[in-house]
Parts: C-alpha cells; sequence; structure tokens
C-alpha cells in the first residue's frame, strides 16, 4: 500500500504544480492583459480615489473635488461651470473627459508620470501622486466680460494675448454646468442627455469647435493679400473699382450694404473704413485663387490642426473655384468660415506685426504642491504678412474704430483698431445674419499691443436689420478689451 | 507532499522490537502557534491601519480569542495526543485566522453586511469540535466501528437539502432556525471513514480481477457494482443538487482511496471515464453547470455581450490586479466580485492583496496539511487508518484544487468553500474535525506504542 500512496502523493503533487503555474500565468504572465480590460472598473476607482487636480484662473481654482463616499470616490465640481466650460470642458465619470479636463487629464488625476519625483519608486511601491493643477492663461475679468456681454444671445468670444498667443478668453453661449454631469447615475445620464438635445447646443464650444462666415471681418485677409502682393501701390491709392462691381463670368452685379459710401473708385483704406464690398470682391479676384489661398492659409485657414490644447475646428477658404466665387470668398462669404479663434488670430496677427503667436489655453502645470511640472512658452505659429503690411493695416483698422463702423469699440487712452461684419446666413441669405467684430488694442503708455479680440453673435431674436457687427459685437469686443487693459 | 521523507515514512516498528524514542514536538507546536496567532492579529491590524489609518476596534478581542483557541486546542493536543504533529494544528490556526481577517477586511467594504462576527462564532465552535474529538476519540480505529452509521448518515444529510429551496442555482443548504448549514460538508468525514472501513476490509477481494479485455484488466462485478453504486450517487447529487463541486470531491476520494487500497491504476482509468462521462452527459442537459463549463472556456464573453464581467471574469480582475507582490491588505477591489466575495472566490482576495507570494504560501500550507496526512497514513500500519489518513488529506487537497483551480479559471467553476479561508460555518467546522482526526492518527503514528487493535463491525463481517 504504501506505493500506492506515494503514487497518489505524486497525483497531489501535480495538482499543486497546476495550481501555483496557473496562479503565475494569472498573476504575472497575463496580469498586463487583466489588468487593461476596460471591464475592470480597478482602473476608475483607483482614477477617482483622490481628488482630481484643479484648473486655476490667475491662480484660482475653478475647479473642485468633492467626496462622493461611493466606490468611485471622488467627483469633479465647478465653481462656476458655464462661464469656464468652453475653457475646462467636462470631466464625467460616466462620460470621460473634454478641453483642458481631457488633454491635461494625466496631470489633473495625477497619473503623468512627471509628477513623481521618482516614477519607478512609485511603480514598485503602488503609490499615485496627488493630482496636479493647470494654470491657465485666462483673464477672469476679459472672460467674465465677454460671458457677460453675450448674456442669453447665442454667440462666441475668442480673445487673445497678440505678443506671445496666451488665450486670454474663451466664451461660448448659451453655456452649460460641466458639474451635473460629473457624476454615475441617473441623474447625470437624464443631465447629459438634456444637454444633447437641447436646440441650443449648449455644450458645443462656438469659439472653436464652430465655423462661421466671417463676412466683412475676411476683407482685412483680403486686404493683406492685396498689399503683400502688390496688387494696390499703397492703402491711399483709389482702386479702380466699379460700383456696382459684375461678378466675373456671370451677369450678377455685386452692390455695397451702404448706398451712402464712396465706394467707387475708393482707396483700400476708405474702402476698409466703410467696408466696401465691391473693392475687396475685386481685389480678391485680382490677387487671384493661388495667392488668396495662400494669404488665407498664411492666416491659419485650411490647419485643422491648432491645439490650444484642444483641437480647434479647421477654418475654411476653398482652394477650387471659379472667379466670382473667389471673389465672394474674398469678403467672406460663399464658402469661407472661420472659428471666432481663427478671427481673434486675424487681429492679432495684424496687432503684433505681422507675427501669429500659437494660442495656448495652458500656462503651466504644477503638482501638488505647486512644483512646476511643464510651461508653454510662446511661440511662433505662422507669419502671416511682413511687418510693414501689418503698419498699413493697423492704420486702416485704427481709422475704421476711429471714423468708420468701428466706432463703438472706442476706449479712451488706448489705440483700438477693428473691423466690423455682417455675414449673411443660409442658403438664400434668408437667415438671421451674424454679427462680427474683430479688434486690437494697445493702452497709450503700453509699449506692446495687449489683446486681440474676436466677437460673433448668433442671435435669431433680433430683428435681421438690427444686426450688425458695429452694433451687436463690437460692444462686447469693447468690453473684453477695456478687462485686459484695466488688469494691465 | 511527496510522501515521506526521514524516519517518519518508514515502516512503523513492530511492536516486538523496542522503538527509538520519538520527540513529542509539543514545544515546536506552541511556538508556531504563537507564531500564527501573532500573523493573523498583524493582519488584522495592517486591514485596519491601510483601510481606515486606525488599528481595528477589536483588534486586542480579535488576537485575544484566537490565541485563547489556539491554547485550548494546543492543551487537548498536548494532554491526549501528545506525539501529535506539530504542523496540523498551528497551520489550520493560521488559516483560520487568515481567513478571519480576509473576512473582516471585506466586511468593510459592505456595511450592513457583516460576515466575520459569524465567522469567529463557527470559529469558537469549530475548534471546541477539535478539541472534543482530541479528548474523546481515544483510538481512530474506534471509527471503523460507526462505518454502516457513517454511509446512512452521509447519504441522508446529502439527500436533505434537495427539500430546501435551491440557493443561487445549487441546492446544498438547509436552513435550520437563523442559520444556513450545508450537511454535504458534514458528509465528506463519513464517507472517507465508510470508504476507509469499506476498502479496508474488502481490499484484497477487490484486488481479484476479473476478464481480461484486449489490454484492459476489468474489475469483478463484486467490485464493480460498489464503484458503479458511488458513481451514480454522485451524479445524483450533482443533478439534483447541482452541485459540481461536491460530486466532484465525492468521485475523485473515491477513486484516489479505491487506488490506495487496491493498487489497480485502472480504476483511475475507469474512474476518469466515468467522471468525463457523468460530466459530459450532465453538462449536455443541465444548464447551470453548462453554463459553468462556457464561463470556463470563455470567461469575458459577458463583456463582449455588453453584460458586463462575470463573477469570473471579476476574479481573474482581483488576481491580475495583485501581480508579484499584492496591493498589500486592505488596499484592494476584490469587492468588485459581489456575490459570494467572501466565500467561494475569497482566494481572489488573497490573490490580490497578498500577490502570487501570499497565495503561493497559502497553497504551501495546504500543501503541508495534505504532506503531514500522507505522512501520517505511511506512518501506521492498520489499514483501516492508513486510508482515513489518505482519505482525509485528500479531502482537503481536492477541496482545494477544485475550488483554486476554479476562481483561477484552471478548471470549470464549482461552488465549494476554500478550507479554513472561505465564510461558512459547515465547512470550516468540518475541516477542523478533519485536523482533529489527522491529529489523532499522527499521534498514533508516531507513538512507539501503538494500542491493541480494535475489533472491526466490517472485519468481522467480511
Amino acid at each position: 500500500m504504501t506505493k500506492y500512496i506515494r503514487r497518489a502523493a505524486a497525483i497531489c503533487l501535480v495538482l499543486l504544480v497546476a495550481l501555483l503555474v496557473n496562479a503565475a500565468r494569472v498573476q504575472v504572465f497575463q496580469a498586463k492583459r487583466l489588468r487593461d480590460n476596460p471591464a475592470d472598473r480597478r482602473v476608475a476607482i483607483q482614477r477617482y480615489d483622490r481628488p482630481r487636480g484643479d484648473i486655476l484662473v490667475q491662480g484660482k481654482p475653478v475647479t473642485g473635488s468633492k467626496d462622493t463616499k461611493e466606490p468611485l470616490r471622488y467627483e469633479r465640481t465647478y465653481k462656476n461651470g458655464p462661464l469656464y466650460a468652453p475653457v475646462t470642458g467636462y470631466a464625467s465619470q460616466t462620460y470621460g473627459t473634454s478641453f483642458v479636463e481631457h488633454a491635461e487629464d494625466d496631470v489633473l488625476s495625477g497619473t503623468a508620470p512627471m509628477l513623481a519625483p521618482l516614477p519607478l519608486w512609485d511603480d514598485i511601491s503602488r503609490t499615485q501622486e496627488p493630482g496636479g493643477d493647470v494654470e491657465t492663461t485666462l483673464n477672469a475679468a476679459a472672460q467674465e466680460a465677454a460671458f457677460a456681454g453675450l448674456g442669453d444671445k447665442k454667440g462666441a468670444v475668442a480673445a487673445i494675448d497678440p505678443t506671445n498667443g496666451k488665450i486670454l478668453a474663451l466664451v461660448s453661449t448659451p453655456s452649460y454646468d460641466p458639474g451635473v454631469i460629473s457624476g454615475t447615475g441617473s441623474a447625470a445620464h437624464d443631465a447629459w442627455s438634456t444637454l444633447n438635445a437641447a436646440s441650443t447646443k449648449p455644450m458645443l464650444n462656438r469659439a472653436i469647435r464652430e465655423t462661421y462666415p466671417p463676412g466683412s471681418t475676411f476683407k482685412v485677409v483680403t486686404a493683406a493679400a492685396a498689399l503683400e502682393q502688390g496688387v494696390v501701390d499703397s492703402i491711399d491709392t483709389p482702386t479702380d473699382t466699379p460700383d456696382p462691381y459684375p461678378l466675373p463670368g456671370t451677369s450678377t452685379e455685386l452692390h455695397n450694404e451702404s448706398a451712402s459710401a464712396a465706394c467707387e473708385n475708393a482707396t483700400l483704406e476708405y474702402a476698409l473704413q466703410v467696408s466696401c464690398n465691391t473693392v475687396f470682391a475685386r481685389l480678391g479676384v485680382q490677387v487671384g485663387l493661388h495667392g488668396m489661398v495662400k494669404a488665407a492659409e498664411d492666416f491659419g485657414f485650411n490647419d485643422g490642426g491648432v491645439r490650444i490644447p484642444m483641437t480647434a475646428a479647421r477654418s475654411n477658404f476653398d482652394t477650387d473655384m471659379d472667379r466670382s466665387q473667389l471673389a465672394m470668398s474674398s469678403i467672406g462669404q460663399f464658402n469661407t468660415a472661420a472659428t471666432p479663434l481663427q478671427m481673434a488670430m486675424v487681429a492679432a496677427a495684424v496687432a503684433n506685426g505681422g507675427t501669429i503667436m500659437r494660442p495656448h489655453l495652458v500656462d503651466r502645470t504644477t503638482t501638488h504642491g505647486g512644483a512646476t511640472v511643464s510651461t508653454t512658452g510662446g511661440s511662433t505659429y505662422k507669419q502671416a504678412m511682413s511687418p510693414y503690411t501689418a503698419a498699413q493695416l493697423q492704420r486702416m483698422m485704427v481709422d475704421v474704430v476711429e471714423k468708420g463702423t468701428g466706432a463703438n469699440a472706442r476706449i479712451p487712452g488706448a489705440t483700438v483698431g477693428g473691423k466690423t461684419g455682417t455675414a449673411q446666413n443660409g442658403v438664400h441669405n434668408e437667415g438671421t445674419p451674424y454679427a462680427w467684430f474683430l479688434s486690437y488694442a494697445q493702452a497709450d503708455d503700453a509699449s506692446a499691443p495687449q489683446v486681440a479680440v474676436a466677437v460673433v453673435v448668433e442671435d435669431a431674436s433680433a430683428d435681421r436689420a438690427d444686426i450688425s457687427g458695429g452694433g451687436n459685437a463690437a460692444p462686447i469686443a469693447r468690453a473684453v478689451m477695456e478687462a485686459v487693459l484695466d488688469h494691465h | 507532499m511527496t510522501g515521506s521523507t526521514g524516519s517518519a515514512g518508514t515502516k512503523a516498528p513492530s511492536p516486538a522490537v523496542p522503538a527509538v524514542r520519538v520527540p513529542q514536538r509539543r514545544g515546536t507546536e506552541l511556538t508556531l502557534l504563537v507564531l500564527a496567532v501573532l500573523l493573523s492579529v498583524y493582519g488584522y491590524c495592517h486591514v485596519g491601519l491601510a483601510h481606515d489609518g486606525t488599528v481595528p476596534p477589536g483588534a486586542a478581542g480579535y488576537g485575544a480569542g484566537l490565541g485563547v483557541l489556539a491554547l485550548l486546542a494546543h492543551a487537548a493536543v498536548r494532554f491526549r495526543a501528545p506525539y501529535a504533529d506539530p504542523l496540523l494544528l498551528p497551520i489550520a490556526v493560521l488559516l483560520n485566522g487568515l481567513g478571519l481577517v480576509l473576512i473582516y477586511r471585506l466586511d468593510l467594504e459592505t456595511p450592513g453586511d457583516e460576515a466575520a462576527p459569524a465567522q469567529l462564532v463557527w470559529s469558537t465552535l469549530a475548534v471546541g469540535l477539535f478539541i472534543a474529538f482530541v479528548l474523546l476519540l481515544r483510538d481512530h480505529r474506534a471509527l471503523q466501528r460507526y462505518a454502516y452509521i457513517s454511509v446512512v448518515a452521509a447519504l441522508l444529510l446529502m439527500t436533505l437539502p434537495i427539500f430546501f429551496t435551491s440557493v443561487n442555482g445549487a441546492r446544498i443548504w438547509i436552513r435550520i432556525g437563523g442559520l444556513s448549514i450545508q450537511p454535504g460538508e458534514f458528509a465528506k468525514i463519513l464517507l472517507a471513514v465508510f470508504f476507509a472501513s469499506y476498502l479496508a476490509a474488502n481490499r484484497n477481494a477487490l484486488r481479484y480481477t476479473g476478464r481480461r479485455i484486449w489490454r484492459l484488466q476489468l474489475p469483478t462485478m463484486r467490485v464493480f457494482a460498489p464503484i458503479l453504486a458511488i458513481w451514480l450517487i454522485s451524479v445524483g447529487v450533482l443533478v439534483l443538487e447541482t452541485d459540481l463541486g461536491t460530486s466532484l470531491l465525492f468521485f475523485g476520494l473515491f477513486i484516489v482511496m479505491l487506488y490506495v487500497a487496491t493498487g489497480r491504476g485502472s480504476w483511475i482509468a475507469i474512474g476518469l471515464v466515468l467522471a468525463a462521462v457523468g460530466a459530459f452527459v450532465v453538462a449536455s442537459f443541465e444548464p447551470h453547470v453548462h453554463d459553468r463549463v462556457e464561463n470556463w472556456l470563455h470567461p469575458f464573453a459577458s463583456i463582449d455581450a455588453g453584460d458586463g464581467p462575470s463573477q469570473l471574469a471579476q476574479s481573474l480582475f482581483a488576481f491580475a490586479a495583485g501581480g508579484m507582490l499584492g496591493t498589500g491588505l486592505g488596499l484592494g477591489h476584490s469587492i468588485l466580485i459581489g456575490f459570494a466575495a467572501k466565500s467561494d472566490f475569497i482566494l481572489a482576495t488573497a490573490g490580490e492583496e497578498l500577490g502570487l507570494t501570499g497565495l503561493t504560501a497559502i497553497f504551501l500550507l495546504y500543501a503541508l496539511v495534505v504532506e503531514r496526512g500522507y505522512r501520517a497514513g505511511l506512518a501506521l500500519r492498520d489499514p483501516f487508518g492508513r486510508l482515513l489518513a489518505i482519505g482525509l488529506a485528500s479531502i482537503v487537497a481536492l477541496q482545494v484544487f477544485v475550488i483554486a483551480g476554479g476562481v483561477t479559471g484552471l478548471i470549470p467553476l464549482t461552488g465549494m468553500a476554500m478550507p479554513f479561508l472561505a465564510q461558512g460555518g459547515s465547512s470550516l467546522v468540518t475541516n477542523w474535525v478533519i485536523v482533529a482526526i489527522l491529529v489523532r492518527i499522527s499521534d498514533q503514528a508516531r507513538r512507539s506504542d501503538p494500542p491493541e487493535a480494535v475489533p472491526s463491525a466490517l472485519g468481522r463481517a467480511a
């Protein structure tokens, strides 16, 4: 019997070895694959078991974290959700993250290797760093001014510091409170459904994710193209433009909005001041398709890869058009479409001597303790035009504010350049037009322009005739610029 | 587990030859017991510190309770079984203590559903039974007299739950008052006693072989009939109670004991064929068993189907989360397994929080218990004692393999309690009684003067 007992013991040994080998398979060899399975809630539990880092505006957090005592412990809160939603985005336990919450998630959630003084040790000891903070470039006063200015109208504002690309304000209305979708459960689910179903699209970031026909504000780009390509000798030379201007290859005649404006043979400077369609449509045709496309792209059009850090929508200037379409495109109609951020970059290019600095929202990231993890310095995005052309455009845009359609943007004690726009909307222009205003400002005692801003108002409730860039959009731009100048 | 090493494994000296004085080793046992209790208390405190930042309020009471139980058991062994194997009791205390720690740890995640206090009561009861067995069972051969009573009682206990409602797909519980009892657990010991008795009495007859077909030596019908009966009962248990684990355990136990008693390798072959046929047939018409097999083959199918992870998938996640060193006690999330996290899936908590290192240690502790049982079996001379020791040790080995293999995806998952660790009073009591009998047998095996043989009811009948 002894022999058989030993054989039975050997079988037990085989069973033991089988258990150990299989345990090693599950816990070591296949562990990584199992841990990466999205159905395993451990990742989520670990992610939310510490307060999320905060997003700061001028050193003050605009976000927070709430201990829910639930398995997914900490939930995102927002101090002034609707005001900053186009910047922060949301950080939801159910629906993931967006915008800065998404782009800087590894810092905010504490998983960025840069947060740990000794990353390898953290791996071994399984400790995780607390979430780091993200300091934005925003100017709280400018953000609030833009938000208050838009009020209950639909629209968006983007403001940039032209000298370094810092985004000072990024507002989209109507907005929403991202805090309502932070958690799990039916409340978050219902809020998400309501927000997505709403016809006003409150979660749409109109400042960077919606494109509008830029209308007359695009004349700044056309003017830059004409000056750069030498189509006009100077801004004071009369252009040989008929009024009305027959669109090439068609029997259609292009008129000007204002009958009182003397657009026939107007100089470039005067044409911009009173926003002559005829002059700029003809100049665009004279520059030619290739030249106009190049000019537009030098300002950032047709670039779908602008990250601020979230990706801005591609602003469009068609590359294949006949001459009549090119004429309409050159006054910001036809298929030309731009985000408010893009138009703010146009204003910033003029203000900054032709150089567009890369627009960005994140100034720096820090550890929970405040040690800097990374900083975003100013870097050049594109050279839109020569400094000389930029200087000429500055003169023209200042004239627009001081003598022309942009009078509502005047600020005492500061030099303000601007351009209005009223873009037609809809297939047969039956929609309410969009009111545009883009501008820049420099206080008299400042050495460089401090702010470039673009405002779009798409208010369906207003009477069509009352919509105009100078009337609806310019006061908002002025409020934003004043907020920035006061701050300096 | 590889059988014996050294003197204890050789045949026990014949009474005629003066025996070498065997050391009692009670001091070793006491030292190991102190270590086992300290280790458990450390684990208990660690859970509290890691989870809430404070030592749990009941730490002192828990340590004192476990210590007193261990000391009382030790005193009983010292008094009545002074030559007993010094490893069995400390390992049982350590595993029981660790089980309490793990259950307490999981209780922290399920406020309002605390299992640790009840488990502590059951532990007390189980150790009480251990002490009673060590004190009252002076000679394991006394059990041989109760062979037929044992088998009748075992069958009764096994059929009892059929009259109660099924819980989570298995009909293995009976409810008395507020207590849930699994009678099948106690039947394990009774069946081992019966098998040992029957096989010891009939092993010579069982060695006779019948016809030889090709290269297969067939047993005679007289031998084959009981095997068939046991197989039918096992399948009956499986079908009526849908309890795959117990069925597997009974059958495996019988095959191992039959092999040890007769040395016929063909038993194992026939047994495996019968088991495979039985399992296949039952799996093909019993949806509960079929699901288990499907889940084993495709543990993540429910995730792909959008129904979320199955319990087995959650269990695998827990083991994987533990990795080599584990998350540390109190820091894992094995509670995600949900239902049965404290009972059938308790090993997943050990795997996640103690890692492969801790899991290996636990497996080796069980292996030591089995090895010590086998060693006692080798050292004994009477066939009943040998078979009983092998049977009881094999019960532990099979239980560990079936449930540990199940929760780690090695074999289809079957509901079975991890000995000593899992929540559940019936299993705890049963395993403590197993250890008590093994202590008694090892005491007799290591004694230099074995007591007089006790006549066996079955032996006389044969």
